[in-house]
């Protein structure tokens, strides 16, 4: 998909501490068009999760912080909003690990994504029949417990409860983390749906680098917490040196 | 065998006594990992205050929904206080928090109600009542009707309303929750009031029977033995667990007290508990992780 117009989300410098003094983020900055996906790259502890939870404010729920710089959302500054809010205003995160309410039954589950707006029950029903054209699969698991279904399910469940916030801007961590090639080209043609049918955006943390570069538009490699690289996906794709990225990334793991 | 099931019906009976103090403590733990020492006190005050505006010619109903009122915005207060500025410490620095908070209750309750034992007439006789041949308690029964029905009422709330699943949610991830939009406070300010209604309950059916008075704070140390053999985290636990206790302890008594010259019921429950804790230290219903192999 083209990007076009204003960003819908610019970070800007994001330096991020956890506790006193660990510094996780030294000096983010990267854009998100309207409509956009783009990818963030890097090795484990690169600092690509701690961006997305800059974003989303829950860093401030494990004791971190933005300690400098500044993040804005379609122009408002969002730097020290709530997570709540920013749910509210249209931002979600899909955690790494997918994260889903185990003893909850997978229903419960993309409910309870949709209780942040108030929704009247007509309209929850609503959108909750709106995930499940999107999830066919996840309507025959309506009744089991979350906990009791397949990884690819279970990312399934999370980006689907994730949906039902009615999100602009969406934050995924490690989509592919644990699951079959197959799985995850699944996931990933679910996501360029989404953003083409109903115009969410993404940022996408992910390790998976060739499935990511093939998804996204633009893409920014992330190395001790701050952006090393960054340009269009096929930009980068062609670059010799992506591998190698890649591969220390391994090596250093 | 006649006098052997009354004594352990009877002894399931006062457990549901129990289960119902154990249901306060596990309500909190769930929602937000908190191990409430005040549970106690917060059963005194609730009886204190719903016995004091009786006594002051208040009928029934309307001392009722007053204390209800009382007890949420104590909760409110609670969460304001001392929830929200320790959130995310340690679980032993909130489990200090809860017993500091326990002593700030009961002087508060000193301080505002008196230091008396208040009689409780909750118009039940307790009669014992003939049923095929076993002597039961009438007030026991009733108790027993009032603690299925409050289940029944929380169970229902748990898997059908909005309120009821965001409170599991956050039980299960609490991160996860944080990350679709739930606000922790909110649901801390729900829970602890759920629980103040809870210790209402359980403060009526004992200061029914005991009398209100400050001895009514160390059924909390009654309530550990239960939550430890069920399980911190599961009202059923809590039920099975005071029922468990109820029944060891009542049959314990007269089985195994003449031998031991001495009123075993005191000391019987924490014994059992410790064997619970060598063998099965989550309970009998405590959080195994669900996953699939």
């Amino acid at each position: 998909m083209m990007t076009t117009a204003a960003p819908i989300l610019a970070v800007d410098n994001v330096h991020v501490i956890y506790g006193q003094s660990i510094l996780a983020l030294r000096g983010i900055t990267l854009r998100v068009n309207e409509g956009s996906i783009v990818a963030l790259l890097g090795a484990n502890g690169a600092g690509k999760t701690t961006t997305l939870k800059a974003i989303s404010s829950l860093v401030r729920a494990e004791r971190g912080r933005v300690a400098q710089g500044e993040i804005r959302f379609r122009g408002d500054i969002i730097t020290h909003a709530d997570a709540a809010g920013l749910v509210r205003r249209g931002i979600v995160q899909v955690l790494e690990g997918r994260r889903c309410f185990a003893h909850l039954t997978v229903e419960q589950n993309i409910v309870a994504g949709g209780y942040a707006h108030r929704p009247s029950r007509r309209v929850l029903a609503d959108d909750l029949d709106r995930v499940y054209t999107w999830f066919p699969r996840l309507k025959q698991r309506r009744r089991t417990a979350a906990g009791l279904n397949s990884g690819g399910e279970q990312q399934m469940i999370a980006i689907g409860r994730a949906l039902m916030t009615r999100p602009k801007l969406m934050l995924l961590d490690e989509p592919s983390m644990g699951l079959a090639p197959m799985l995850v080209e699944e996931i990933f043609e679910i996501i360029r749906n989404l953003n083409r049918r109903e115009g969410v955006s993404f940022l996408l943390a992910e390790q998976n680098t060739g499935f990511a570069l093939r998804y996204a538009d633009h893409a920014y490699v992330v190395e001790n917490g701050q952006v090393s690289a960054h340009g269009t996906a096929a930009d980068l794709a062609a670059r010799t040196d992506m591998a190698s990225l890649y591969l220390g990334a391994i090596a250093t793991d | 065998m006649q006098y052997f099931l009354t004594i352990l019906l009877s002894g399931l009976l006062a457990g549901v006594m129990y289960a119902m103090v154990a249901i306060g403590f596990v309500l909190i733990y769930k929602a937000s990992g908190v191990f409430n020492f005040a549970q106690g006190s917060m059963v005194l005050f609730a009886a204190l205050t719903f016995v004091t505006l009786t006594e002051h010619g208040v009928p029934f109903w309307a001392a009722f929904l007053a204390t209800v009122a009382v007890m949420i915005a104590g909760a409110v207060i609670i969460e304001r206080l001392v929830l929200r500025p320790l959130a995310d410490r340690s679980p032993l620095t909130l489990f200090m928090a809860t017993l500091g908070l326990s002593f700030v209750i009961e002087g508060l309750a000193q301080l505002l109600m008196g230091t008396d034992v208040h009689q409780l007439d909750l118009g039940i006789d307790d009669l014992p009542l003939d049923i095929a041949g076993l002597q039961l308690s009438q007030f026991d029964l009733f108790a027993s009707a009032v603690a299925i029905g409050l289940v029944v009422v929380l169970s229902v709330v748990f898997d059908r309303t909005r309120i009821g699943i965001a409170l599991r949610a956050v039980a299960d991830d609490v991160l996860a929750a944080q990350s679709i939009g739930i606000r922790l406070p909110v649901i801390w300010r729900i829970v602890w009031s759920v629980s103040g209604v809870v210790a209402l309950i359980a403060g009526l059916l004992w200061g029914a029977r005991q009398g209100v008075q400050f001895s009514l704070t160390m059924i909390v140390l009654k309530a550990m033995p239960v939550l430890i053999i069920g399980g911190f985290s599961s009202i059923a636990g809590a039920i099975v667990g005071g029922l468990l206790v109820g029944a060891t302890e009542s049959l314990a008594d007269i089985y195994i007290g003449p031998l031991v010259n001495g009123a075993v019921s005191n000391w019987f429950a924490y014994i059992l508990a410790v064997g619970f804790l060598l063998i099965r230290p989550s309970g009998l219903f405590g959080d195994r992780t669900i996953e699939r192999v």
